[in-house]
């Protein structure tokens, strides 16, 4: 799972008024290797929670990002390069995630984060 | 037994390894899902400025319907129910980031992030209950929802369906409209039934001048039969006419039951009294091509 999977999951346990961002618990991450598209990062930046992302990415032991960003950083190369890289490169292999709320665990395996809810949870 | 593959089993279990396998190995079934979502993507109509998207795929399943958006360029997140499907799609080193989820229990995605989804032949599993606890109007309602939270304004869902009937679609489409989308049901090449694909095309967002639902394919009849005289294409329904076991049988008497059989049938007849032809050299032997 990548980052921008990430920064767009919430937790929508039945309840929870605020399900995001869900915590990242580290096993194991693989970087892989994207072309990068500026157009894409330019279309997507206003939709990112910069902050969520910034911390997901140091929790994957990424921590080049800066912390403030504005929209005009999005002409500098180095930036998006860096952007790309903790977006898209970046893949949770094994671990989980954590709703913020609850503390419900929703496991990844193989890269692939279960997010089925149990029937109370609905 | 049905042959409708809602009917029989849950879609967790009914997409066991064996189902999902023929995902990779039927090059019918691939080039008939690639179609379907060549046509999804086509009725998306996403600005034509070649900046990627991000897009959702919804029953993702294997990955052949993300597989046709990451070759148009964009970036996508599938969701499914089946792990043995997503673990195809794990073989085939698909490029977007894949979910183990239940739509009915609604998408969990923040709101307004996502440009476009599509989803091909999985919505129609929403109508079953599969569960004592499910109940197909609040599973479609948190679905529809959910979906319609998710989406950008302006944006776009593509959904193909199999309706069992009009009830069904009915029920789809109330269901959707409750939810506040705007749009339609596109039907490609009504007057065939087996090519004939329902698209339930969705805007998100108030009406407006391209909210008008776009014209199906061979709705005058002309290119619904051209297409149905280049072959295979009448059966295009994926999921269903693979489980026609009546084919595969006649296929197999075709071939002959062999020496052994012919032998043992004479014998019983023998044993009758009947007449029979001694057993030679030439008994159950294979005839030349030209007869």
């Amino acid at each position: 799972m990548r980052l921008l999977t990430h920064n767009m999951l919430s937790s929508n346990i039945k309840g929870v008024a605020n399900g995001f961002p869900l915590r990242i618990e580290v096993e194991k991450v693989v970087e892989k290797q994207v072309e990068l598209s500026a157009d894409f990062l330019r279309n997507l930046f206003p939709k990112i929670e910069w902050k969520a992302l910034v911390d997901a990415a140091r929790t994957m032991g990424y921590a080049e990002l800066a912390e403030e960003v504005d929209s005009s950083m999005l002409d500098s190369n180095e930036f998006l390069n860096k952007f790309h890289h903790a977006l898209l490169e970046l893949h949770l292999e094994e671990g989980a995630l954590v709703c913020p709320e609850t503390g419900r665990r929703f496991p990844v395996n193989k890269g692939i984060p279960n997010m089925l809810l149990h029937e109370d949870e609905v | 037994m049905s042959s409708r593959p809602e009917l029989q089993a849950p879609p967790d279990i009914f997409y066991n390894d064996a189902e999902a396998r023929k995902y990779t190995s039927s090059s019918r079934i691939i080039e008939i899902q690639a179609k379907l979502s060549e046509r999804a993507l086509e009725l998306l109509a996403l600005p034509d400025d070649d900046v990627p998207r991000l897009l959702l795929d919804i029953g993702c399943g294997s990955g052949l319907s993300g597989e046709t958006l990451s070759e148009n360029g964009h970036q996508w997140i599938g969701l499914d129910i089946s792990q043995s499907m997503l673990n195809v799609a794990l073989e085939r080193e698909v490029e977007g980031d894949l979910l183990v989820g239940d739509m009915g229990q609604g998408l969990g995605l923040r709101p307004g992030v996502i440009d476009g989804a599509i989803s091909i032949s999985a919505v129609q599993w929403l109508c079953n209950a599969d569960k004592s606890s499910h109940d197909p109007r609040l599973r479609l309602k948190a679905f529809f929802g959910s979906l319609y939270r998710c989406l950008a304004r302006g944006a776009r869902a593509v959904l193909q369906v199999y309706p069992e009937n009009l009830a069904q679609r009915e029920l789809i489409l109330s269901f959707a409209m409750r939810a506040g989308f705007a749009g339609g049901v596109v039907v490609d090449f009504p007057h065939s039934t087996k090519s004939r694909k329902e698209y339930l095309v969705l805007t998100c967002g108030p009406p407006s001048i391209s909210t008008c639902v776009p014209a199906g394919k061979g709705e005058d009849g002309e290119s619904c039969s051209e297409d149905e005289s280049s072959g295979d294409e009448e059966n295009q329904t994926v999921s269903i006419s693979d489980r026609h076991r009546p084919r595969k049988r006649q296929k197999i008497t075709k071939k002959g039951k062999g020496r052994e059989w012919i032998l043992r049938k004479k014998e019983q007849r023998r044993r009758r009294g009947d007449d029979v032809h001694p057993d030679t050299k030439y008994t159950a032997r294979k005839r030349k091509p030209r007869f």
